[in-house]
């Protein structure tokens, strides 16, 4: 099942033909050309884009216009890129964000 | 002189753009998105007149006509400030300074959230991002959706949704706390509501806007709502019911609603769960004026605009010297009249240059943004006129502050 709008009522069919291939965290996926990489991860069934930086729960795209920075990603090594204003590109390398580690917390809610 | 510089490719901004352009003047325009044409490029609805408000369409002819006429558009582009010395404007991106003597701000409008519990589950997105995600970008935010907030914008993507063959479980409330005061309760809703009713078929919407005119009836009107809603395009719209949570493990798999009371309380024991994969937020929209506020413009908390608008007048020139503004930052409205706005804002902009030949010429574009304000077949505030005329007020008294000084 596609999660793709081919065909829509009034507005032009698309071209799915002319595709890129990029990996996100090293699994290997297709997109259109010239597509942005928030709408190539949800046509891939991919949601979770990073982890909090604190908390680790999983975020995902919000407002997909570049306003609110929950779609923050990693591509090719250059961090905090917002997926959801980043055009994809043959071979680009894209990994999510992931928790850091909040030792100092940690310790304490093991050690007070 | 120095090229005219424009933040924003929405409609305001390159129809400025083309305006200046066609005047003889050099224009650049910069944006962060990755297209041309701002918030319009996910607009669709059918006019009275049967025609279809194309976005896609609309933005590339506004974005070949401003590329025809010499405007150089650098996309892809965040400005992160704004800076006036010594009468230039320094307008900073990540990798270069820009400087001019006229500067215009057409960064639009953004989305303001409704947080409720579960709302930053992956799966939950504002509903613009639902609009950009079908129409734009045309991938499915999910198979079936609710959308949280009942207004102007929520009713219009609703329909969009189900025309690009997406289920929407239901329209509906949220959970009534302090942030969502107003969008929470019900009869302030459906007070808004009434001015969407002409884009409603269905006959209880349409009828109930004549029936509802002063707030008696209005209460009545929510009292005998149906509980499980009307419903707008065989989509429910439920005004009896809120979400009390989003859930889901690892993504969006439902919501909970309860039933409320007419003033948007929770009747503990009506809870129950609707499935979904998304969820869409849809809190309203507000001007987006970061930069009109580091420059040092004065704002003004204005209802019926949207929110905080910087201060200008109707030629969209704000109290600082060489810069305008032009669209949604002065104030929520749809597109023609963001490009009627942007008209004026270039012609003042010309006018400043060439010793005031454009007067006539500005004056009509003036009384023109007034036209198409009043045929506007989508008015996200019904008393958006009186929301300008307060701002003209706020003109005046700064003016005559600053001449008794
Ligand atoms: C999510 C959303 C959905 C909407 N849907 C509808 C609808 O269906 N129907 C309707 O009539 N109206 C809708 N609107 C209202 C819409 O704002 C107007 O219709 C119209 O697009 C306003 O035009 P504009 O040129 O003022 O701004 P916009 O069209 O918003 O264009 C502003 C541009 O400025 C750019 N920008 C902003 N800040 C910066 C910066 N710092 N650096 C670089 N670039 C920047 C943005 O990327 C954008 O391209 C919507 C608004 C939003 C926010
Ligand atoms: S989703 Fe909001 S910035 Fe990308």
């Amino acid at each position: 099942m596609t999660r793709r709008i081919i065909h829509h009522p009034v507005l032009d069919r698309i071209d799915e033909t002319d595709t890129v291939s990029f990996t996100f965290d090293n699994k290997k996926y297709k997109a259109l050309r010239d597509e942005s990489l928030a709408a190539a991860l949800l046509a891939n069934g991919i949601r979770t884009l990073r982890h909090h930086e604190e908390f680790g729960t999983p975020r995902g795209i919000y407002c997909n216009i570049g306003h609110c920075f929950e779609c923050r990603v990693t591509v090719d090594g250059v961090q905090g890129v917002r997926a959801c204003l980043t055009p994809i590109q043959e071979g680009m390398d894209v990994t999510s964000g992931d928790k850091l580690l909040t030792s100092v917390r940690d310790w304490r809610a093991n050690n007070e | 002189m120095s090229k005219v510089i424009i933040i924003g490719a929405g409609p305001a901004g390159l129809s400025a753009a083309i305006t200046i352009a066609e005047n003889g003047l050099n224009v650049l325009v910069i944006d962060e998105y990755m297209k041309p044409g701002g918030r319009l490029l996910g607009q669709l609805y059918e006019e009275p007149n049967g025609n279809w408000w194309n976005g896609i369409k609309e933005s590339q002819n506004l974005f070949d006509k401003a590329v025809s006429t010499g405007v150089e558009i650098k996309l892809q582009t965040p400005v992160s400030n704004i800076e006036e010395s010594n009468g230039i404007w320094n307008v900073y991106t990540e990798d270069e300074v820009y400087t001019t003597s006229h500067l215009l701000l057409a960064t639009g409008a953004a989305e303001a959230p409704l947080p409720i519990p579960g709302w930053t589950l992956p799966g939950v997105m504002s509903v613009g991002a639902a609009q950009v995600m079908t129409n734009v970008h045309r991938v499915k935010p999910g198979e079936r959706g609710v959308i949280v907030g009942v207004n102007v914008l929520s009713s219009a993507i609703a329909m969009e949704l189900k025309l690009a063959g997406i289920d929407v479980a239901a329209i509906t409330l949220p959970k009534m706390n302090m942030v969502t005061k107003e969008s929470g309760n019900p009869l302030d809703v459906m007070n808004s509501l009434l001015h969407v009713s002409h884009m409603a078929p269905s006959a209880f919407v349409k009828m109930g806007s004549k029936l509802m005119k002063n707030d008696f009836l209005k209460r009545m009107g929510i009292t005998f709502f149906p509980k499980n809603g009307v419903k707008m395009w065989d989509i429910p719209i439920m005004l009896r019911k809120a979400v009390v949570e989003i859930y889901g493990e690892s993504q969006v798999e439902g919501v909970t609603i309860a039933t409320i009371s007419p003033s948007g309380d929770i009747i503990p024991g009506t809870e129950e769960n609707i499935a979904a994969d998304f969820v869409c937020i849809a809190g309203g929209l507000y001007p987006l004026a970061e930069l009109a506020a580091v420059a040092g413009c004065p704002f003004y908390h204005v209802e019926e605009l949207g929110g905080y608008v910087p201060l200008h007048n109707e030629r969209m020139e704000t109290v600082l010297e060489g810069l305008y503004v032009a669209g949604n930052i002065t104030g929520i409205e749809g597109a023609k009249v963001a490009i009627s706005q942007g008209v004026t804002a270039g012609l003042a902009i010309v006018n400043s240059t060439d010793g005031g030949k454009q007067e006539a010429k500005l004056n009509d574009s003036i009384k023109a943004i007034e036209e198409t304000r009043n045929k506007a077949y989508i008015q996200f505030h019904p008393d958006v006129k009186a929301g300008k005329q307060k701002l003209q007020n706020y003109w005046n008294e700064h003016w005559k502050a600053v001449v008794s000084q």
